[in-house]
């Protein structure tokens, strides 16, 4: 087993949402290169709360990327350096002995830091609520392919259902703009047969509700670097288009009623 | 170990209000972000049109002297003439030429509010920066330098029609002479790096904005989505190539005003 040796740790320590913040020096004298980032996170906490310091505040679930909850720009990059991957799936073995790593929040006006490196994502949800439902037939269990979708566009709707919803694509923008996780929720349920009766209102609520939270997309593609699912920026094209169709086409629906 | 933490009542600060509904269509549209970025596009795009085609119609110079009604004159002459005279006579003179120029001014109007609004959201959207130097993996000089390229674009279109429309700054100019007015001004070196340096700029934000324009008009398709980056590339290079060579043109040479030989061709008034 590896070890890793002097790593210094910079971490940023804000009390709460109002305080000033700032970065606070670690060091950590040995680290299995097995260990992940949040176990080497945890080790530290469990040395600060011994020394009856406080723990770091940073935010995690799963830990085996899946539920978006961990969030954390390292090195400036978020999820860290490696890609494709969230910060609970980077592993130390990624950095070397001696290495100082710097650690911030994501920053964005819409992700207020709660305390340290934990912030509240909450206008995503926001987004997602904009969304509402789609309409399905409900009962009996349906007959497997009853629905008949071409295997490239299944394909291309699973990519963009991928998104774990971690902000990364936020955090990563120059501009703090949402376009990447937004164009993938929208991309999702677009493409698919079962999305079509609410396409155009879903579309324009979603991009509606995006705006009122965040910055707008120069593409510059730093969210598609950054996400942990590889999510192509492809589908922020795919909103742009569908944006324009619902506004034009909610008109005309709305001229009938 | 454990300590619980107490999570306040915070929320993510909205930028902007909602947009008020039932305006009309275009400004409605133009409220959100995305719908500026269209008229980013739309708009971009009619100036990348007006460039390429500007282009074009300059390597007239190439084509020196051409006998026209008996006449000998520059080619170059006889084309700007021909651009007053656009769609004559179901138009007067220089009508059609003012349609295309109000277009183009009205377009730049439109670019610059667009570019001037959604920057000062963007700014909100990130009050406080990142307090550690950023590791950008993909966005590329050209990307980020869209505002600086895109001022210092504008600041050289301001010099130009000074220099070669309405003749300002330029030391020899002669309403109408197109030929003579461009040899006049990149005869004076500084001058010359000037367009030099200010077409490689406006290739650069051509090559991000060329790029940047079919994403947000969702131009999007599996097939030709790998030749976007190449068709901005092409684009910018055209327009380099292109204009950088007048400068370096007159420099060498190739491009020589003769004050004798030739007559300049505007409304029978002549050298
Ligand atoms: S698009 Fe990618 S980076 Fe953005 S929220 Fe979804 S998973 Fe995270
Ligand atoms: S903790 Fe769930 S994705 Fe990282």
């Amino acid at each position: 087993m590896s070890t890793l040796t002097n790593i210094t740790l910079k971490v940023w320590r804000q009390d709460g949402p109002d305080e000033q913040g700032r970065f606070e020096t670690h060091q950590i004298p040995e680290i299995p290169a097995e260990a992940s980032f949040l176990e080497m996170l945890d080790f530290l906490n469990e040395r600060l709360v011994a020394e009856n310091k406080e723990a770091i505040v940073f935010d995690h679930d799963c830990r085996e990327g899946i539920c978006g909850t961990c969030s954390l720009m390292i090195d400036g990059r978020a999820h860290g350096p490696q890609h494709g991957t969230a910060t609970c799936q980077l592993h130390m073995r990624t950095f070397a002995s001696g290495d100082e790593i710097v650690i911030e929040p994501w920053r964005a006006a819409a992700f207020p830091i709660i305390k340290d490196l934990m912030t509240d994502r909450a206008p995503l949800d926001r987004i997602i609520e904009a969304g509402g439902f789609i309409t399905a037939a409900t009962g009996g269990a349906p007959d497997a392919n009853l629905i008949p979708i071409p295997k490239p566009v299944a394909d291309a709707s699973m990519d963009a259902a991928a998104c774990i919803g971690c902000g990364a694509c936020v955090a990563a923008c120059p501009n703090g703009a949402a376009n990447l996780f937004t164009g993938a929720k929208i991309a999702h349920l677009n493409l698919l047969p079962q999305g079509q009766a609410e396409r155009f209102q879903r579309s324009e609520a979603m991009v509606e509700t995006m705006d009122e939270y965040f910055g707008s997309c120069t593409n510059h593609g730093e969210c598609e670097a950054a996400c942990p699912k590889e999510i192509s920026i492809d589908v922020i094209a795919v909103m742009n288009a569908d944006y324009l169709k619902s506004k034009l086409k909610n008109r005309k629906s709305l001229s009938r009623t | 170990m454990s300590q619980t933490l107490r999570r306040g009542p915070v929320t993510g600060t909205a930028v902007k209000k909602p947009p008020a509904k039932n305006k009309p269509f275009l400004l409605d549209l133009y409220a959100t972000a995305v719908g500026k970025k269209y008229v980013m596009a739309i708009t971009g795009l009619i100036g990348i049109g007006f460039v390429i085609a500007h282009m074009i119609g300059n390597l007239k110079v190439y084509l020196g002297v051409v006998n026209e009604g008996g006449e000998r004159v520059y080619d170059a002459d006889v084309y700007g003439e021909f651009l007053r005279e656009l769609l004559v006579p179901i138009l007067p003179r220089t009508y059609a030429l003012w349609g295309l120029r109000l277009l183009l001014i009205a377009a730049l109007i439109l670019h610059l509010h667009a570019a001037y609004t959604l920057t000062l959201l963007n700014r909100k959207a990130r009050p406080v920066k990142y307090q550690s130097p950023r590791d950008y993996e993909v966005a590329n000089f050209a990307s980020r330098s869209m505002r600086w390229t895109g001022i210092i674009v504008l600041a050289f279109l301001a010099w130009h029609l000074a220099d070669l429309t309405w003749g300002w700054v330029n030391p020899d100019f002669v309403r109408g002479a197109v030929y003579r007015n461009l040899d006049a001004s990149l005869s004076r070196i500084p001058v010359a790096a000037l367009y030099v340096v200010a077409n490689v700029l406006l290739g650069i934000h051509l090559f991000h904005g060329t790029w940047s324009m079919l994403q947000s008009l969702g131009v999007n398709s599996p097939r030709f989505n790998q030749w976007r980056k190449a068709a901005a590339a092409g684009v910018a290079t055209l327009i380099v190539v292109g204009n950088v060579s007048f400068p370096v043109a007159v420099l060498a040479g190739v491009i020589e005003f003769d004050g004798d030989a030739i007559t300049c061709c505007v409304e029978g008034e002549h050298k």
